[in-house]
């Protein structure tokens, strides 16, 4: 089930490391609580002057019937406001299920995609999660693009999300 | 206090109770709806109509919904379902079912005449038809005023969008040149007022945080239009919040209701102003002097608009 998700969002565990590849590791940190809902999480590629450029990846309760957990889209609320509310989710390629707290490995191509789009410049890649009954998270971590030299960047959250990296092989 | 002073107060408390029966009251009246954005495909949200001081706390009265209307995103009007009534508040429900920004309003309008026939003063109240029956053609002394409220909430499910901010062109209405259900914390909105669709200038704009139970402060914000009816608000945190302004316009810091700030040392700088005088005199007039083809008007704008966190 989880492979099905991660193939319909265009990141491939584990794949071979292969020319001009966007590694990404999310951490979703755990949380000891009665009531653990696991987050929606959205990211997405911007400007230097946090315009949006594309989305990567959004994930949501994909498996509530009549698809009833878009009610919650909402509250990744920068992410609702650059691109949320134009979609119509699911988007095949983008919208995938929630995941357990861990560290999370995808590989976006260059070849297909968002980055295959993607025009020369500086960026920040976005993520954003929110918790149903909890809280709210933002990080950016900078890339330039097309990839020259090796780029290694990452940033740390505080509350709901935990090391976010970002890996660029030319 | 001044005989200045005095004269100006009791001319807007005159003009307040015979014209504005809903500002008269010490409290502010608000519609509150549960969510201003929402996402999916069955949204709904519940609205509470209530007056009090402390914003949003229903405790003091119910406004009513008699004339509440609901406008869809392509500008339909349709039903709130589920209205109940109660002691300090009255809610109601809507069923987002299209996409895009819908408007919620409360539009009261209503006429007030008094006359003369022959030695016997008379009243008249209703709307414009209705007043215009009621005074006899030999009626003397006819004095005729139209007061109108607004209230409006906006409610966008989805992506925002601009079919429902159209002023209708009848009273103070709000022009939204940025998007009411697309406020946030630290930028800023450009907002104007129109009066019968022609730019309000002058209007004093007063907009309020709620939660202000828990301040010793009140907090607001104070604004005057441009000539071109244009404000703007920059919001300093996220929260709901209470915008209200009033035609005529009025001196900065001159509320309909009971305004904090009355009291402290800016009364007298309303009192000594150069245009307290006529301005003062100005409301009389226009309390005692319209006419059934120009009635004197009076009209209150209330919104509140929910402010994001970036």
């Amino acid at each position: 089930m989880q492979l099905k998700y991660t193939l319909l969002a265009g990141a491939v565990i584990g794949a071979p490391a292969s020319a001009a590849d966007l590694k990404l590791s999310i951490e979703i940190p755990t949380l000891a609580m009665a009531e653990y809902h696991r987050p929606y999480v959205a990211v997405w590629i911007e400007s230097n002057d946090q315009k949006f450029v594309d989305n990567l990846n959004v994930w949501y309760d994909v498996k509530k019937r009549d698809n009833a957990g878009a009610k919650w889209l909402k509250d990744m609320r920068t992410w609702w406001r650059k691109t949320g509310r134009d979609l119509n989710l699911p988007v095949d390629g983008v919208s995938a299920a929630t995941r357990a707290p861990g560290e999370h490995q995808f590989s976006f191509s260059s070849s297909t995609g968002a980055l295959a789009k993607l025009a020369p410049g500086s960026y920040q890649l976005v993520v954003e999660a929110a918790r149903e009954a909890g809280g709210r998270e933002v990080l950016r971590v900078p890339f330039t693009w097309p990839v020259k030299t090796a780029q290694s960047a990452q940033a740390r959250g505080e509350n709901e999300l935990g090391k976010v990296t970002v890996n660029l092989q030319p | 206090m001044n005989n200045h002073t005095r004269f100006r107060l009791v001319a807007t408390l005159a003009g307040a109770l015979a014209l504005l029966p809903l500002a008269a009251h010490a409290a502010r009246n608000w519609l509150l709806p549960s969510s201003t954005n929402v996402a999916g495909n069955n949204a709904w949200v519940t609205v509470d109509a209530a007056g009090s001081d402390d914003l949003f706390h229903f405790d003091h009265n119910a406004v009513a919904l008699d004339g509440l209307r609901v406008y869809a995103p392509d500008g339909t009007a349709v039903e709130a379902k589920n209205q109940t009534t109660s002691k300090f508040r009255n809610t109601f429900d809507v069923q987002l079912d299209k996409p895009g920004t819908w408007r919620i309003t409360i539009l009261n309008d209503s006429v007030n005449a008094n006359f003369r026939v022959g030695s016997e003063s008379k009243r008249a109240r209703g709307t414009m038809e209705s007043v215009r029956k009621e005074i006899p053609a030999d009626a003397t002394e006819v004095s005729v005023s139209r007061n109108d409220t607004r209230m409006d909430v906006f409610v966008t499910s989805g992506k925002p969008t601009d079919t429902v901010l159209k002023p209708t062109g009848s009273g103070l209405e709000l022009v939204a040149y940025t998007h009411p259900t697309d406020l946030v914390a630290g930028e800023k909105a450009s907002f104007g007022f129109v009066f019968d669709g022609k730019p309000a200038a002058g209007i004093a704009v007063t907009v309020i945080r709620g939660g202000n139970r828990y301040r010793d402060q009140l907090g607001e914000i104070k604004v005057v239009t441009g000539k071109d009816g244009r404000f703007s608000v920059t919001w300093p945190e996220a929260g709901m919040y209470w915008l209200n302004a009033n035609y005529p316009a009025r001196e900065a810091g001159e509320e309909a209701g009971p305004a904090p700030g009355g009291r402290g040392p800016g009364a007298g700088q309303n009192a000594g102003g150069p245009g307290g005088g006529p301005n003062a005199g100005g409301g009389r007039r226009q309390q005692e002097g319209g006419t059934l083809d120009a009635p004197a008007r009076r009209s209150s704008y209330t919104a509140t608009l929910e402010v994001m966190t970036p």
